[in-house]
C-alpha cells in the first residue's frame, strides 16, 4: 500500500507556483477522498442488488425474527437478542460482500488502474472506498436502529461506546477480507465467493443468532470467526455485559492478519 | 520543489533500454523512445509489439525490469505523486466505472484536479452530449473511447498518454478525436499515443517510433522515416528471355545514363517491379521504353511516395495490420 501520508501536511499543500493559466494541479487530498467516498456511496445506494443485501434483507430479518416465533431463541426478550445480531449482519453485508463485489468489478474493468493515474492515487482510492462504505454503513445503522427501537428495543446505553469499538473493528476485519478477495480473484469468482460466504456465515457463523444456539463444536468455532466475534461483541455490549474482550481480540487478529495479506497479495489489475 | 526544475528543452518522455517481462516472457526488450515537449509522438506497431506495456511503465502503472524511464524529468515509479496531476491517461481498456452515467464519470474525475476544464464544455467539444445521461455499460465502443479521452484531458495535463485512442470508432468519431488531439497540441500539450494504424500516425504525429517485438526498429519524423525518395510501381505481362525481370530492368536502366541513381526490386509478385530512388520523368520514360523494347505490356504504372506501411514492411518483413 502507498506510503503517502493521509493527512494534509502543514505547509505542503501549496502547489508549485502556477506557471500560467493552464497550470495543472491536484485538488486537496480531503476533497479528492471525499469525492471518491460520495461516488462509491452513490453507486451502492443506486444499485438494486446492493440495496437488497445491505438494507432490505437485514431489515426483513429484524422484523421477522423479532415478531414471529419461526426460530426458537430460548428467550422471551427476542428483540434484545436479534437487534445487535442484525446490526452485525449489516456490517458484514456492506464491509464484506458489497465492498468485495464493487472492488472486484472495478479491478476487472480497469477502474482501479485509471483512478490510480489521477491525483486520487492508489492510497486515496482505497481511503475513498473505505470511507464510502463507512457512510453506507452509517445509513444502514440509522435505519436499523430506528426500526429496532420502534419494535421495542431498549439497548443498554452504557454499552454504546464498547459497541462502537466492536463495530469499527468488525468493519475493519471484514473490509480487509473483502479487499483480499477482490484483489486476488477474478470478478466472477469474487461475486460467487462473497455471496456464498455471506450466506454460510449467516447460517452458521454466529452473527445474527448467538453461537451457543449452534450445534456442538460449530458454536465454539463460530466465536473465533469474525462474524461470531462481531455478533457476540455487539450482543454483550448492548445487553449490559460490559466490555467484550474476547471478541475484540478475535476481531483485532483477523484485521491484522487479513490486512497484512492484502498489502502483500492485492493486485491492481 | 523538484517539479519545475526540468530544463525547457528536455524531452517530455525519455525511455532508454526499457525491459519488462511477464512471468518470464519478455514483452519489452530494450525499447528506446523520446517524445519531444509540445509535440505528438506515435508508437506505431502491430498488436503485441509492447506499446501498451511501454506507456504503462511511463504512467507509473507498471515497474520496469530494466532501463530508465523519465517523464517530465521525473521517475514515474518514485515520483508518481508529483506526476499524477500533470499527466493525463487514456487506458486501452477504458477503466470507466460501468454503473454510472457518462457525465457523472467525467464530473467525478474532474473533481480530482485543482483547475479542471469545464466538463460541460468538454462534453460538447467531444460530442458526448448525446449520451451524457446514459450508463457507461450501455455505451458503444466509440462512445466509451470518447468519454475515456475526455477524462484523460479534463485535468489540463501537460502530457497525455492515449493508448489506441480511436480504436472501435466510426470515421466521424475518429475525426473528432483527431481534431481534439490537434487542438491539444496547439495549446502546448505533449501527446504520446499508440496506434497500429498508419493513417493515424501519419495524420497526427510529429514523431513516430516504429515498434516491433518489444524494441524500437526505427524512429524519426514521418518524412525522415519514409524518406524523400519516391518510387515507381510497374506491372508488366509478356515473355522476357531473362526470368529475373528486376535485374534485367536494373541493367537496362544503368545503361541509359539518365537513371543511375535508382534501384529495382520485385514487389510481391514476379511481374511487379518497384523502382526506388531519384524518380524523374526520364526514369519513367526509360522504364516504359525498356518494356516496349522487350515487347512487354505495361498493365499498370504508379508513381508515388513510400508510406509508413512500406517502411514497416522493409524493417520487419511483416504487414502492419
Amino acid at each position: 500500500m502507498s506510503s503517502t501520508p493521509t493527512g494534509p501536511r502543514p505547509g505542503a499543500p501549496a502547489p508549485a507556483a502556477p506557471s500560467g493559466p493552464g497550470a495543472p494541479g491536484a485538488a486537496p487530498l480531503t476533497r479528492r477522498v471525499r469525492a471518491q467516498a460520495v461516488f462509491e456511496m452513490g453507486t451502492v445506494l443506486r444499485n438494486g442488488e446492493q440495496l437488497v443485501i445491505t438494507l432490505v434483507l437485514p431489515t426483513l430479518l429484524l422484523v421477522v425474527l423479532a415478531r414471529t416465533g419461526l426460530v426458537d431463541l430460548g428467550t422471551e426478550d427476542r428483540i434484545s437478542l436479534v437487534a445487535p445480531g442484525v446490526l452485525a449482519l449489516a456490517v458484514m453485508s456492506t464491509a464484506f460482500t458489497s465492498q468485495a463485489i464493487a472492488t472486484g468489478f472495478d479491478r476487472r474493468n480497469g477502474v482501479l488502474r485509471l483512478l490510480a493515474t489521477t491525483p486520487l492515487g492508489r492510497g486515496g482510492l482505497l481511503a475513498g472506498k473505505i470511507l464510502g462504505m463507512a457512510c453506507v454503513q452509517a445509513v444502514q445503522m440509522t435505519v436499523l436502529v430506528v426500526v429496532a427501537v420502534v419494535l421495542g428495543w431498549r439497548p443498554d446505553v452504557a454499552g454504546v461506546p464498547a459497541a462502537l469499538v466492536v463495530l469499527v473493528l468488525g468493519t475493519s476485519a471484514f473490509t480487509a477480507l473483502a479487499l483480499l478477495l477482490a484483489g486476488t480473484l477474478r470478478a466472477e469468482a469474487v461475486l460467487a465467493v462473497a455471496n456464498l460466504v455471506w450466506v454460510l456465515l449467516l447460517a452458521g457463523g454466529g452473527v445474527v443468532l448467538p453461537a451457543d444456539l449452534l450445534p456442538g463444536p460449530m458454536g465454539s468455532l463460530a466465536t473465533l470467526l469474525p462474524s461470531g466475534a462481531l455478533g457476540e461483541g455487539l450482543r454483550t455490549a448492548l445487553t449490559g455485559g460490559g466490555l467484550p474482550l474476547a471478541p475484540i481480540v478475535v476481531l483485532t487478529v483477523w484485521t491484522v492478519a487479513a490486512g497484512a495479506l492484502v498489502s502483500r497479495a492485492f493486485r491492481w489489475s | 520543489m523538484p517539479v519545475d526544475s526540468s530544463p525547457p528543452d528536455q524531452p517530455a518522455v525519455a525511455v532508454t533500454a526499457l525491459v519488462k517481462r511477464y512471468r518470464g516472457a519478455t514483452a519489452v526488450d530494450g525499447l528506446t523512445l523520446t517524445a519531444p515537449t509540445g509535440q505528438v509522438t506515435a508508437l506505431l506497431g502491430p498488436n503485441g509489439a509492447g506499446k501498451t506495456t511501454t506507456v504503462e511503465c511511463c504512467e507509473g502503472l507498471r515497474r520496469a525490469d530494466g532501463g530508465t524511464v523519465r517523464v517530465l524529468g521525473l521517475d514515474p515509479a518514485t515520483d508518481a505523486k508529483a506526476l499524477r496531476p500533470r499527466v493525463g491517461v487514456m487506458l486501452q481498456d477504458g477503466g470507466l466505472p460501468t454503473t454510472v452515467r457518462a457525465e457523472e464519470v467525467l464530473r467525478h474525475v474532474s473533481t480530482m484536479y485543482a483547475r479542471p476544464r469545464d466538463p460541460g464544455e468538454l462534453s460538447e467539444r467531444l460530442g458526448l452530449g448525446g449520451f451524457a445521461r446514459t450508463q457507461v455499460r450501455r455505451l458503444s465502443g466509440g462512445e466509451r473511447q470518447r468519454l475515456a479521452l475526455a477524462t484523460a484531458v479534463v485535468g489540463r495535463p501537460e502530457l497525455v498518454f492515449l493508448d489506441e485512442p480511436s480504436a472501435g470508432m466510426d470515421p466521424q468519431a475518429r475525426l473528432a478525436v483527431w481534431d481534439l488531439v490537434r487542438e491539444l497540441r496547439e495549446d502546448g500539450t505533449t501527446i504520446v499515443l499508440t496506434t497500429h494504424q498508419m493513417a493515424e500516425a501519419e495524420a497526427l504525429a510529429d514523431h513516430v517510433a516504429v515498434v516491433d517485438h518489444g524494441t524500437t526498429v526505427a524512429a524519426g519524423t514521418v518524412a525522415e522515416l519514409v524518406g524523400s525518395n519516391a518510387s515507381i510501381r510497374v506491372r508488366v505481362t509478356g515473355h522476357h528471355e531473362d526470368r529475373d525481370l528486376a535485374s534485367a530492368l536494373r541493367t537496362a536502366l544503368a545503361g541509359t545514363g539518365t537513371a543511375t541513381d535508382v534501384d529495382v526490386s520485385t514487389c510481391g509478385a514476379p511481374d511487379t517491379l518497384e523502382v526506388t530512388g531519384a524518380v524523374t520523368p526520364q526514369v519513367v520514360h526509360a522504364v516504359t521504353g525498356w518494356a516496349h523494347e522487350h515487347d512487354l505490356l505495361v498493365r499498370s504504372l504508379t508513381t508515388g511516395r513510400r508510406t509508413l506501411e512500406d517502411v514497416f514492411l522493409d524493417l520487419t518483413g511483416r504487414s502492419l495490420r
